[in-house]
C-alpha cells in the first residue's frame, strides 16, 4: 500500500472521528450521556459526591492532585512488592527505589517513559494492575484538565467548573474503555499476543541454540496505551515487535487509535463554546504543523543515511536501518511522528538510528509542546494556552484590549498562560544542562559529540513534555537519569495543569463580550496562521540553540542539509 | 433664540495647555538626554523587566570589559549601556512633553492671591494655596480666579484661554448647569463669588498637572498584562542562553560571557520593553493636544474598547443651528414670494437661523439684501409672541411658530390657508421645523428650517460600524423627528424624547450584554450617566458634577470629539500590539547572527553554514545584532510617540495589514540591517 493511500485512510478516518467522537465526548462531558448510568451511580454514592456537586478550579485542582499522588504511591508500592504479589509466573523480583519513582512518576503523568524493558523487569501484575491501570486514569486526568479549561470559556460568571470525580469517571466510562476494548479484540484479532502464560521456551534443534520467547497480555495493553496517547509498550521494543503490533493494519489502527481522542477534543471544544468555527480553527493549527513534520520527516527518512552512502552502498528504501521491513521507511516516520506530536511516544522504529535531520522531526515535536494535537486533553490545553497568548498579541494589534471567545485575556491569564508556556522549556533545558555537566550525566549517552549530546536532550525533552519516546542510545537506568526524569515528568505534567485549571477557573468567572465587527477574530486563517506563529517562536527560539548543538550540526557536518 | 458666546472650534489647539510641538523639540530634547542618565537608577530600572535585565547584563559586561579588555569586549558593552540609555531617552522624550506643559499651569497656580470672604462681610487677602474647601472668595474684573469653585452670587464673563485654549470669553453664572469656575482663569467683567469646591492640591489645574507630567503614572492594566508576557519573554532567555555555558563544554568549548549576554539582550524583547511607557505616556499626550484630559489611563485603554457610543444630537450630529431650506408656499402664492417676504422678516434676524433665511432667498431667486428705507421698525423675538418680524409703516411682517401665527392672523379677522397645516405637519414629520410667513393677515407660506447634519459626519459613523462600533443618538426630539434626523446622518439607533433617566436605562442595558459604552455630557443631571459610562466625555463648559463624574474632560467642549477618543484609544493598543510583534520577530534574524558565531568552535564549524547573511567574522556578526538592536529603538521612538498609523477599518483587515508590516516586517527588516551594519564595520576596519 503506497503512502499517499495510507494518508488518504488516516485522514478519512480522522476526519470521522473528529466529528462524531468530538461530538459525543462534548455529550458526555455536559451529562447528557447516561446509558451506563448504574455502573456511574454507584461510583458516585462511594465517592460520597454527584454531578451537581461542582468545584471550585482551587477543589478541582486539589482533587486532581491528591488523585494523582494516591496514584503515584500506589504505583510505587506495587513495583517495590511485585516479588510478593500475584501473577507472576516469571518469579521477577521487586523494582528498584530509583526505577520505581521514575516509573511511577512516569505512567502517573502520563509520560509512560521506560528505563526498564517489559518483558524483563515486570511481572503481568505490575503490567495489568498498576501501569495499565495508570494507562486508563492518567489520560482520563489530562481530559477532565482540558475540559475544565474548555468550560472556562463556555461558561459565563460561573464560580464552579465541573465535579473532578465525575469527570474522570465519565471518561474512563464512557469513552476510554469502550474503545479501548473494542479495538483490543481487533488487535488480538490480528494476531497480537495476549495471554497470561508465561515465557516459552524453544528449542532450536538445527542450530543447537535454546530460545527464551516472552509474551503476555501485550494486545489489549496496545490498545488502551495508544488511545490514551501513554505508549508504555508491553515489550521493550514497543510497537516494533510483531507480538504487539502483527500487521501494516494494526500499524495503521494504531496511529489512527492515538490521534483519535486529541484530534477529537478541538471538535469537542468548538461544540462546547457553541462555535465549531472555533474548533475548526485549532484543528487547522494541528493539521498544518502536523502535516509539515510528517512531509519533512518523511521526506529525510526516504533519503539514505550517509554513513551507508559512504561505506559505498545504495538503498533504494530509504535509510532502512533500525526499521520494521513490515512497516517501511515513510509509514515509520509517519508513526514516530504521529507519536512524538501526541504525548505518545510509541515507537515502531529506532529514532537512533534516523537521519540526523529525520530525528529533529520526533525531537522538535515534542519542544513544540506537544499541541498538534498533543497529548490526550494536555495538547488541547496546551494549545488552548498557546492561543490565549496569540489572542493577547494579536488582538492588541486590531486596537482592542484582546478577548478570546468573548473572555478578555488580561493580566491574571497572560501571567497563567505565561507560566504554562516557560515551564516546560525551563524544565529541560536545565535538567539538560545538569546532565550534561555531570560525571553520571555525561556517562549516559552511548554516542559522543553532537549525537550524544542529542540523545541526553532527546531523554529529558521526551520526558519534560510527558512523551516518553525514547531515543535509545542513552543509558536512562542508572539513578541520576531515573531521579532527574521523574522531577522532569512531573513539573512538566502539572507545572501546566495547575495553570491550565485556574486559567479555566477565572474564565469561567467572566463574563462575555459580544462579538461584533470590531472583534478579533479568532476563527480564521489568520488567527491560524498566528497561533502557529507563537507556537513556532516560543518552542523555535527556546530550543534552537540547543538543537543546533545537536542534530542541527550533527547533519551540517555530512556537508548537506539533506 | 439664545446666543451661543462659547462656542469654539473644534481646533483649538495650538495654543493654552496643548502647545502643538514638534516631535523634536529642542528644549525637550536637551532635558530628555540628561534624564536618560539619571533614569538608570536602578529603582527606577527594576520597573521594567526587561530592560533591568539590560541594564545588569551591561554591568556584568563592564567588568568582563575591565578583566579582559580587547576593542570587542568594550564595544558590545558600550552597545549594551546605550540600549539602556535609549530606552531612558524614549521614556524621557515622552514625558518631557508633558513636563512643559505642566510647568506653565504650575506657574499659573502659584503667583494667585484670592481675597477671602469673612463671615461678616469683609475681604482677606490670603495666598491661593491656603484656600480650603467651602471658602467664599470674592473676584472681580481682571481677578485670577484662585481655585476650583461654584458661583453663588453674579454672572462674570470669563477667559479661560489658559486652560481652554479659546480665547473667547465665556459667561458663568450662579445657578444652573453654567455655574462652575475653574482655578487659573480670569474674570473679564462684573463680580462673582465663588465658593470654593477643591482641597487644596486637588484641583483641577493640579490634576492636570499630574496628569500631563506623567509623574506616578500608574500602569494601567492592559500595560501590565503585556508587561507580564514581556517578563516571560524575558525570564525564558534566561535559561536559554545559560545552559548554553555547559552544553558547549560538552561540545568541548566554552563560549564568552560577553556574547552570551549580547544574546540574551538580543533574545528578550527589549524593543517593546524600552517603548512601552513611552507609548502610554505618548497616548495620553495626543489626548491631551487635543484638549482632552483623561482622568486615568484605564479610560484611554477602555476608549479602544467601546462597542456603543451615546452621542446628543446637537453638537455632535448636527449643527447646533437649524439652517433653511426650503420655502414652501401656501395654495395661491409663489415660492418666490414666500422667500421675499422671508427675507424682509429676517433682515434684522442676527440668529443664524435668520442668516440662513437671508442667504437661501439669495441662492434661490437673487434677492439681494435691501437696504430699508423710511419708517420700519424690527420686531424681535419674545417667548410669549414666539413671532419676530420687521413693521414698515402700516405693514407687518412675521415669521414664527405655526399656531402662534395662526392666532394671530384669526386674532385680526384673517383667514388661514386650508392647506397650510399639512405643508407644516409634513416639514415636521421630516425632521425640521417649520416657520409660517405671513404677511399682515396674508399667510404666504412656511419656511423648513432643518436640522443640518454635520458634513462628513455620515462617514465617520460608517467607519465606526465598520469598527464594530454602534451609534446611537441622543436627543430630546419626538420619535418622528429623531427618526428623519438618526436616517439621515446615519446612525444605528436613536433615544427620542431622552430623559436623564432614559439614558441611564440605555447605558445599563447595553452594558449587561457586556458591552463597553462611551457618552458626553454637560448638565448635572447628565452625571449619574457620566458615571455609569465606560468612557463619560464631560464638556469642560459643564457643571463641576458632570466633570467630577466623567472620566475624561474635552477642553473644547466639542462633543464630535468621542470619536477621535475612540480613535486615540484604539491607536494606543494597536502600537503596543505591533511593537511587540515586531520585536519578537526581530529574534529570528539575531539568531542567525549570533548562533554560528558563537559556536564556531564546535565540531569542525560546520555551523557556518547557518551564516547566511555572511557576515564577515564572528565578532561583527555579534557586534552588528547588537548594534542593530540598540538602534532600532531609537529608530522606533518617532512612531512609539506618534502612534501606529490608524485606519478605520474592520478587525481582520487591521490585523492583516500590522502582521504584514510589523510581523513580517519584522522578520525581514533585522536581516537587511545587520547586514548592512556588518558591511559598515568592516569598511570601518573595526573587524
Amino acid at each position: 500500500m503506497g503512502f499517499f493511500a495510507t494518508i488518504l485512510i488516516l485522514v478519512i478516518a480522522l476526519g470521522f472521528t473528529w466529528r462524531y467522537l468530538g461530538s459525543y465526548m462534548a455529550a458526555v462531558f455536559d451529562g447528557r450521556v447516561h446509558f451506563l448510568g448504574f455502573v456511574e451511580r454507584p461510583i458516585y454514592r462511594l465517592l460520597k459526591t454527584s454531578p451537581e456537586q461542582e468545584q471550585t478550579w482551587k477543589r478541582y485542582a486539589g482533587a486532581m492532585i491528591i488523585f494523582s499522588f494516591v496514584s503515584l504511591v500506589f504505583t510505587y508500592a506495587i513495583l517495590r512488592l511485585q516479588g510478593s504479589l500475584p501473577l507472576n509466573p516469571q518469579h521477577l523480583g521487586a523494582v528498584g527505589p530509583a526505577l520505581s519513582f521514575n516509573t511511577a512518576s512516569s505512567f502517573v503523568t502520563n509520560t509512560n517513559w521506560q528505563n526498564y524493558g517489559g518483558e524483563t523487569a515486570m511481572s503481568y501484575f505490575s503490567q495489568m494492575g498498576s501501569l495499565t491501570v495508570q494507562q486508563f486514569v492518567s489520560p482520563a486526568v489530562g481530559i477532565a484538565a482540558a475540559i475544565v479549561l474548555v468550560r472556562g470559556f463556555s461558561r459565563r460568571k460561573s464560580a464552579t467548573i465541573g465535579n473532578f470525580w465525575v469527570d474522570i469517571t465519565r471518561c474512563l466510562f464512557y469513552v476510554l474503555l469502550p474503545i479501548a476494548f473494542v479495538a483490543g479484540i481487533v488487535i488480538v484479532a490480528q494476531g497480537a499476543v495476549q495471554t497470561l502464560a508465561g515465557t516459552v521456551t524453544i528449542h532450536d534443534s538445527l542450530n543447537g541454540v535454546t530460545q527464551t520467547i516472552p509474551r503476555g497480555p501485550a494486545g489489549f495493553m496496545g490498545s488502551i496505551m495508544q488511545l490514551g496517547t501513554n505508549g508504555g509498550g508491553f515489550f521493550n521494543v514497543d510497537l516494533a515487535h510483531p507480538f504487539e503490533n502483527p500487521t501494516a493494519f494494526t500499524d495503521l489502527l494504531y496511529i489512527w487509535l492515538t490521534l483519535s481522542i486529541p484530534v477529537a477534543l478541538t471538535y469537542t471544544f468548538g461544540k462546547m463554546v457553541g462555535s465549531i468555527k472555533h474548533g475548526a480553527a485549532l484543528l487547522a493549527v494541528v493539521v498544518i504543523l502536523f502535516g509539515s513534520w510528517v512531509a519533512f520527516t518523511s521526506y529525510s527518512e526516504h533519503q539514505n543515511n550517509p554513513a551507508v552512502v559512504a561505506a559505498g552502498i545504495h538503498s533504494t528504501v530509504g535509510n532502512a536501518e533500525g526499521k520494521e521491513v513490515r512497516f517501511g521507511d515513510t509509514t515509520s516516520a509517519l508513526f514516530n511522528v504521529s507519536m512524538t506530536q501526541t504525548s505518545d511516544g510509541a515507537v515502531d522504529s529506532a529514532t537512533d538510528s534516523y537521519n540526523p535531520i529525520g530525528g529533529l522531526g520526533p525531537l522538535t515535536g515534542m519542544m513544540l509542546g506537544e499541541v498538534t494535537p498533543g497529548g490526550t486533553g494536555s495538547g488541547l490545553y496546551t494549545l488552548l494556552i498557546y492561543a490565549i497568548i496569540a489572542v493577547f498579541i494579536g488582538g492588541l494589534m486590531i486596537g482592542r484590549t484582546p478577548e478570546y471567545l468573548g473572555k478578555k485575556i488580561q493580566a491574571r491569564e497572560v501571567k497563567l498562560a505565561g507560566l504554562g508556556a516557560l515551564v516546560m522549556p525551563m524544565t529541560v533545558l536545565i535538567l539538560t544542562a545538569l546532565a550534561v555537566s555531570l560525571a553520571v550525566g555525561r556517562a549516559g549517552p552511548l554516542n559522543a559529540g553532537p549525537h550524544g549530546f542529542s540523545e541526553i536532550l532527546y531523554a529529558l525533552t521526551s520526558q519534560g513534555n510527558n512523551n516518553g519516546s525514547a531515543m535509545a542510545g542513552l543509558t536512562g537506568n542508572t539513578p541520576f537519569y531515573n531521579v532527574i526524569g521523574a522531577i522532569d515528568m512531573l513539573i512538566g505534567r502539572f507545572g501546566i495543569i495547575i495553570p491550565a485549571l485556574a486559567l479555566g477557573g477565572i474564565l469561567a468567572e467572566k463574563d462575555v463580550v459580544p462579538e461584533g465587527l470590531g472583534t478579533f477574530r479568532t476563527h480564521n486563517p489568520m488567527f491560524v496562521g498566528l497561533t502557529i506563529g507563537v507556537i513556532l517562536i516560543i518552542g523555535g527560539l527556546t530550543f534552537f540553540p540547543a538543537i543546533s548543538l545537536g542534530p542541527i550540526v550533527e547533519q551540517l557536518s555530512h556537508l548537506r542539509f539533506f | 433664540m439664545t446666543t451661543v458666546i462659547n462656542e469654539t472650534t473644534p481646533d483649538a489647539s495650538g495654543h493654552g495647555v496643548a502647545q502643538a510641538r514638534g516631535l523634536f523639540d529642542g528644549p525637550i530634547l536637551r532635558q530628555a538626554l540628561k534624564d536618560s542618565f539619571t533614569k538608570l537608577d536602578p529603582r527606577v530600572q527594576v520597573k521594567n523587566p526587561v530592560m533591568f535585565v539590560v541594564l545588569v547584563g551591561s554591568i556584568i559586561a563592564l567588568f568582563e570589559a575591565f578583566a579582559h579588555p580587547g576593542t570587542f569586549t568594550w564595544s558590545i558593552t558600550v552597545w549594551l549601556l546605550l540600549t539602556v540609555l535609549f530606552a531612558n531617552f524614549a521614556e524621557a522624550m515622552a514625558e518631557g512633553r508633558g513636563k512643559a506643559q505642566a510647568e506653565t499651569l504650575r506657574k499659573m497656580r502659584s503667583e494667585t492671591e484670592a481675597r477671602r470672604l469673612l463671615p461678616d462681610g469683609s475681604e482677606e487677602l490670603v495666598p491661593a494655596a491656603e484656600l480650603s474647601k467651602g471658602d467664599l472668595v470674592v473676584c472681580e474684573a481682571n481677578d485670577v480666579i484662585p481655585s476650583d469653585g461654584e458661583i453663588i452670587e453674579g454672572i462674570a464673563s470669563v477667559d479661560e484661554s489658559a486652560i481652554t485654549g479659546e480665547s473667547a470669553p465665556v459667561i458663568r453664572e450662579s445657578g444652573g448647569d453654567r455655574s462652575a469656575v475653574t482655578g487659573g482663569t480670569k474674570v473679564l467683567s462684573d463680580r462673582i463669588v465663588v465658593r470654593i469646591t477643591a482641597e487644596r492640591g486637588h484641583t483641577f489645574i493640579d490634576r492636570m498637572i499630574t496628569l500631563v507630567e506623567g509623574a506616578n503614572r500608574q500602569k494601567t492594566p492592559n500595560e501590565i498584562a503585556l508587561t507580564i508576557l514581556l517578563a516571560v519573554l524575558t525570564i525564558v532567555f534566561i535559561p536559554v542562553v545559560v545552559t548554553l555555558v555547559p552544553f558547549a563544554n560538552f561540545a568541548h568549548g566554552s563560549v564568552s560571557v560577553v556574547v552570551l549576554i549580547a544574546l540574551l539582550v538580543c533574545l528578550i524583547p527589549t524593543t517593546i520593553g524600552a517603548l512601552l511607557s513611552a507609548i502610554g505616556i505618548a497616548g495620553m499626550d495626543r489626548l491631551v493636544q487635543r484638549n482632552v484630559l483623561a482622568m486615568s489611563g484605564r479610560a484611554v485603554e477602555a476608549a479602544g474598547d467601546v462597542q456603543v457610543l451615546l452621542l446628543d444630537k446637537t453638537g455632535t450630529i448636527t449643527l447646533g443651528n437649524r439652517m433653511a431650506s426650503h420655502f414652501y408656499p401656501v395654495s395661491g402664492h409663489s415660492e418666490q414670494e414666500v422667500a421675499d417676504v422671508a427675507q424682509l422678516a429676517s433682515l434684522a434676524d442676527e440668529t443664524p437661523e435668520g442668516r440662513s433665511i437671508v442667504v437661501l432667498a439669495k441662492e434661490l431667486f437673487d434677492i439681494r439684501e435691501r437696504h430699508l428705507e423710511g419708517d420700519h421698525a424690527f420686531v424681535p423675538f419674545t417667548a410669549t409672541t414666539r413671532m419676530s418680524g420687521l413693521d414698515m409703516g402700516p405693514r407687518q411682517i412675521r415669521k414664527g411658530a405655526g399656531d402662534s401665527v395662526k392666532r394671530w392672523v384669526t386674532e385680526q379677522g384673517g383667514t388661514v390657508p386650508s392647506d397650510l397645516d399639512a405643508i407644516v405637519e409634513r416639514v415636521s414629520r421630516e425632521g425640521s421645523t417649520p416657520l409660517v410667513v405671513v404677511d399682515g393677515v396674508d399667510i404666504l407660506g412656511v419656511i423648513e428650517l432643518k436640522d443640518v447634519v454635520k458634513q462628513g459626519i455620515r462617514e465617520k459613523f460608517e467607519e465606526m460600524r465598520q469598527m464594530g462600533i454602534r451609534t446611537v443618538m441622543i436627543t430630546g426630539d419626538n420619535p418622528l423627528t429623531a427618526a428623519a434626523i438618526a436616517q439621515e446622518a446615519g446612525v444605528d439607533d436613536f433615544l427620542a424624547e431622552a430623559t436623564p433617566e432614559a439614558k441611564m436605562a440605555l447605558i445599563k442595558k447595553e452594558q449587561e450584554g457586556g458591552k463597553l459604552v462611551a457618552m458626553t455630557g454637560d448638565g448635572t443631571n447628565d452625571a449619574p450617566a457620566l458615571a455609569q459610562a465606560d468612557v463619560g466625555v464631560a464638556m469642560n463648559t459643564g457643571t463641576t458634577a458632570a466633570k467630577e463624574a466623567g472620566n475624561m474632560v474635552d477642553l473644547d467642549s466639542n462633543p464630535t470629539k468621542l470619536l477621535d477618543i475612540v480613535e486615540i484609544g484604539k491607536q494606543l493598543l494597536i502600537t503596543r500590539g505591533s511593537l511587540t510583534t515586531f520585536s519578537i520577530a526581530n529574534d529570528i534574524a539575531k539568531y542567525f547572527a549570533i548562533i554560528p558565531a558563537l559556536f564556531a568552535f564546535a565540531y569542525g564549524d560546520h555551523l557556518q553554514a547557518l551564516n547566511v547573511m555572511k557576515l564577515h567574522s564572528p565578532q561583527s556578526a555579534v557586534l552588528s545584532a547588537v548594534i542593530f538592536n540598540a538602534l532600532v529603538i531609537v529608530a522606533l521612538i518617532p512612531l512609539a510617540l506618534r502612534g501606529v498609523k490608524f485606519r478605520a477599518a474592520n478587525s481582520t483587515a487591521i490585523l492583516r495589514r500590522n502582521v504584514l508590516i510589523y510581523g513580517v516586517g519584522g522578520i525581514i527588516v533585522p536581516f537587511v540591517f545587520i547586514k548592512l551594519i556588518d558591511l559598515i564595520l568592516v569598511a570601518l576596519h573595526a573587524y
